[in-house]
């Protein structure tokens, strides 16, 4: 097998206009870093909103954030994805639906669902760090915002949230990395973000190993710029007084 | 209910096909687990070493796949295996090769994620068990193999248990190289018949199923390691 190698594939011109490979690789990192934005939002709060509701003293609030968690935890997400592109869209309401199928581009609705259907997998593991984060502090906290007077809301308000958000800081980090990571899952209903613009460079050139070696290190690449500035909100949010915050 | 019976009469049709799916799907899943956790657990002894260059190897090979996507991963071995094959014996690769750089891929990726479980497992291991072996005369491979290792295994079967359940769900991925695994059988078969719903919800109750079932077993099997 003869290979030949060609590291500046990127800077190539692809025939398309005045193109060239990179800017459809930049169109794909475009499309990546929508799509985390938009999946992280969504999972920040409706995860927040389940893990609070998980360990609320009301048990109907509790078997719904659980429910949702088991649900979502045992779901691949490629299936999730699949449902939210494939089968969803049927069931919605006439109008909504014709609108969906016929006024909007099929990457319109593959990114729209793809980036609702990540945010609502991820949303399902923010609420268990958000859970572990609440159950985590010492009941005592709690036990001396009741005795203040305080109200439940109040007490999550001002004594709960405030600290158990800093102290999951750390796994959060980690899930907002495999959030960014699980984007490429995008690719497989037809959103052209950078692994489907990698795919499609590969099979127009054949220079598949710098392609994909480019890719692999704008993904390094991410997660060290991300987990760098997880450290240092970290760093800056740190409870005092806290082992963790002894440092 | 029309839409049901179009698909359970379909289904009797497509039963033998998404058998083979899902063996295909347990294959994957059962080598991907053992091969990666006996490289894992190569990988946390050498991290744990005290030799530097086998630790930076062992950091930088997990730090890398922790970092790229699973989907990135599966895409270099399926373009690899066959190229690597091929400049090496000279021969094509005659073998599926969706299947076979599918597990190498599993085995490798998932050897990064089990020897962190594994590194920890040995960590949570008291200094005591190690120094007693050493005074016993053991050598650095007997005090692992005989003394370590089968205690640090005990404690940590559920969590290797729980990365398998993850592995279970993330091996649909194989879609993306087109081998007919469990999901992918499921979808062909919806797409040609027009059945896509109904086949994709299958399929999400199947694998909802067995992992909600697994998860349950293994937290049963946590509480009475603990103990």
């Amino acid at each position: 097998m003869n290979y030949t190698w060609n590291w500046g594939v990127l800077w190539q011109s692809t025939g398309v206009g005045d193109s060239t490979y990179l800017s459809w690789i930049l169109i794909g990192l475009g499309w990546l870093v929508v799509i985390a934005i938009v999946a992280w939002s969504i999972a920040m709060v409706l995860g927040s909103i389940l893990g609070i509701m998980r360990t609320l003293p009301n048990k109907t609030a509790r078997a719904i954030g659980t429910g949702y968690v088991t649900i979502f935890r045992n779901v691949p997400l490629l299936i999730q994805l699949f449902i939210w592109f494939y089968v969803v869209p049927n069931f919605l309401p006439g109008p909504i639906k014709s609108w969906w199928i016929n006024d909007l581009s099929a990457g319109t609705t593959a990114l729209i669902s793809a980036s609702i259907g990540l945010g609502l997998f991820t949303a399902a593991r923010v609420c268990e760090q958000v859970r572990t984060g609440i159950e985590a502090l010492p009941t005592g906290q709690v036990n001396a915002g009741y005795a203040m007077g305080f109200s439940t809301a109040q007490l999550y308000r001002y004594v709960i949230l405030p600290q158990s958000f800093r102290t999951i800081l750390p796994p959060l980090s980690s899930e907002l990395t495999n959030c960014v990571k699980n984007t490429s899952v995008a690719s497989l209903v037809g959103v052209s973000e950078i692994i489907s613009q990698m795919k499609t460079i590969s099979e127009y050139t054949q220079n598949t190993i710098e392609i994909y070696t480019y890719v692999t290190i704008i993904f390094i690449v991410i997660n060290v710029c991300l987990i760098t500035l997880m450290t240092l909100l970290e760093k800056r949010l740190r409870v005092p007084g806290l082992i963790a915050g002894a440092k | 209910m029309e839409w049901l019976t179009a698909f359970t009469h379909d289904l009797q049709l497509s039963a033998p096909a998404l058998w083979h799916g899902l063996s295909i799907t347990l294959k994957v899943v059962i080598i991907a687990t053992i091969g990666g956790i006996f490289i894992g657990t190569l990988l946390a002894l050498m991290r744990l070493s005290s030799i530097r260059i086998l630790n930076l190897i062992a950091q930088g090979y997990v730090n890398l796949f922790r970092s790229i996507p699973l989907l990135l991963v599966l895409m270099w071995f399926y373009f690899a295996v066959p190229f690597i094959y091929t400049t090496v014996t000279g021969n094509y690769l005659t073998i599926d090769t969706a299947l076979v750089s599918s597990i190498v891929a599993f085995m490798l990726f998932e050897a990064a994620y089990f020897s962190e479980i594994v590194r920890a497992g040995i960590q949570s291991i008291p200094k005591g068990q190690s120094a007693a072996a050493y005074a016993l005369g053991m050598t650095y491979g007997q005090s692992m193999r005989l003394i370590i290792l089968p205690q640090a295994f005990r404690k940590m079967t559920p969590l290797l248990l729980q990365q398998t359940i993850i592995l279970f769900q993330d091996s649909t991925m194989v879609y993306a190289i087109g081998l007919l695994d469990f999901f992918r059988t499921n979808y062909v078969r919806g797409d040609l018949m027009s059945l896509l719903t109904q086949y994709i919800l299958f399929a999400g109750l199947v694998y909802f199923t067995i992992s909600m079932l697994a998860t349950y077993a293994v937290k049963r099997l946590q509480r009475r390691l603990s103990v």
